[in-house]
């Protein structure tokens, strides 16, 4: 089980709260637990990577183990105590500034 | 009796504004989709509690909600709008090919004739179809395959697909129109397209009577006329009575020919709305005064109509989107500002009082008129 961080505008999208708690088969990855997040809450497909390059969108950031892991790679396991459900792997809306 | 139901998208939200047929009290519903860009939403003249929305932010990307209960309560339905294969490219602002690229749907016509049908303009432009209520959706590619598609190129806007208009009498007739290549026409239900914008003269085009790459705004038509089709061009106001084999200009003593909206009255095809705005550069209305003009005789002649409108110190925008008219015996218009105030008119325009005040900046407006 992992546990999933979401920002406020996807947790009204997925009628969820802050933290969702799901099942990722096989490898955790950044890849893994988005594919396993839209499989759950299908509202959410699109939202988080675009669907043209599956990348993740740029204004959004994954944090785990409060480290910015946005730039590794989406198929590098993320770390033990994310992949144990132990911390959250944070979905973050970046501030707009102003 | 019948009602009306007034469908405002801002740029923070939707708002479903609601009256009796008198018009004088307003129901304001809370946001839905807080904080989200709605582009666009409108519901189905087949099933008027059918309502579809465009959703969307910078963060987030688009999203499609529908509702089958008037806008009370929402399903987000499909959001991959995928270009047909190959791609192809388009100019971009440096002059050099560029991929076309999905950015938002700016437009959604539900279809004249089944509810789960629904057409979407979008950026960079293209049509699109859901024929399912919105699940899936497949491009129209046969338009973006135009011979000229590869030099379509966007405005300081971007290049939005913005108006989707259908013949009633033909189901096979579609007008689109895109900022900023112009208008373009199907007879075989998208099969084939071609642009209809002879007349049409842009001085900032290199060639300013070319077939294509005209920012028109938007364009209306009466459903009893629909070879009648009137324009609001980025500069000129404009009428074609062949359904865009020829336009012709009808700007006539407007303070400005600069503007967004066009809209025509419910009963009366030859009666005709513009909010007219300083310029390209000074997107507000002329010394400060908020006037809708109406033309009544098809254009060329046109009136103020200043009455309940602020006429100092006012320096909002009417955009393209956000202008629409009842279809009660004594016509309603209506639009909103990008001050957040919405202004209804229940007499046609002679006298104006605002709805609503201080929702977030509109960006478009659709009625509804219902019967109970």
């Amino acid at each position: 089980m992992v546990r999933v961080e979401l920002p406020y505008h996807l947790q009204t999208l997925a009628r969820v709260g802050r933290e969702v708690e799901i099942d990722v088969v096989g490898s955790v990855t950044q890849r893994s637990i988005i594919d396993a997040l839209e499989s759950r809450y299908p509202m959410l497909r699109g939202t988080i990577r675009d669907y043209a390059t599956g990348r993740r969108r740029p204004y959004l950031r994954f944090l785990a183990c409060a480290q910015d892991v946005s730039h590794d790679p989406p198929d590098r396991q993320v770390p033990d105590s994310v992949a144990k459900g132990l911390e959250p792997f944070v979905v973050l809306g970046s501030l707009s500034g102003g | 009796m019948s009602r009306v139901r007034v469908l405002v998208g801002t740029r923070k939200g939707a708002f479903v504004l609601t009256a009796d047929g008198t018009r004088e009290r307003w129901d304001v519903s809370d946001p839905h989709f807080g904080g989200w860009e709605i582009y666009h939403l409108k519901g189905s003249p087949v099933n008027p509690d059918r309502l579809y929305a465009s959703q969307s932010t910078s963060w987030f990307g688009q999203l499609i909600q529908r509702s089958d209960d008037g806008g009370r309560t929402w399903e987000a339905v499909g959001n991959k709008f995928a270009y047909d294969d190959p791609v192809g490219t388009h100019l971009w602002y440096d002059g050099t090919p560029h991929p076309w690229e999905f950015k938002r749907v700016w437009h959604l016509e539900p279809s004249l004739t089944d509810a789960d049908t629904v057409y979407a303009g979008v950026e960079d432009a293209a049509l699109f179809r859901s024929t399912d209520g919105g699940r899936e959706w497949v491009e129209l590619p046969r338009l973006r395959r135009h011979e000229s598609g590869g030099a379509w190129a966007p405005g300081a806007g971007g290049m939005g697909l913005h108006t989707i208009l259908f013949d009633p009498t033909d189901a096979r007739r579609i007008f689109i129109a895109i900022s900023s290549a112009g208008v373009f026409r199907t007879d075989d239900g998208g099969v084939s397209w071609r642009p209809v914008n002879r007349g049409l003269k842009s001085e900032m085009m290199p060639d300013p009577t070319a077939e294509v790459g005209h920012c028109v705004h938007r364009i209306a038509m009466h459903p009893s006329r629909p070879q009648v089709l009137f324009m609001q061009k980025h500069w000129d106001v404009m009428r074609s009575d062949d359904a865009g084999e020829s336009w012709r200009e009808i700007s006539g003593n407007l303070p400005s020919d600069f503007g967004f909206p066009i809209e025509v009255h419910a009963h009366e095809p030859d009666t005709v709305y513009v909010v007219p705005i300083t310029s390209d550069s000074l997107h507000y209305p002329p010394e400060g005064k908020l006037r809708v003009y109406r033309s009544r005789t098809g254009g060329t002649e046109w009136e103020p109509l200043t009455n309940g409108l602020p006429q100092r110190d006012c320096y909002v925008n009417v955009l393209r989107d956000a202008m629409a008219v009842d279809r009660l015996d004594r016509c309603g218009v209506y639009f909103g500002t990008t001050g957040g105030q919405v202004y209804a008119s229940t007499d046609g325009g002679d006298h104006w009082a605002p709805v609503v005040r201080d929702l977030p900046a509109v960006l478009s407006l659709e009625v509804q008129t219902l019967t109970t």
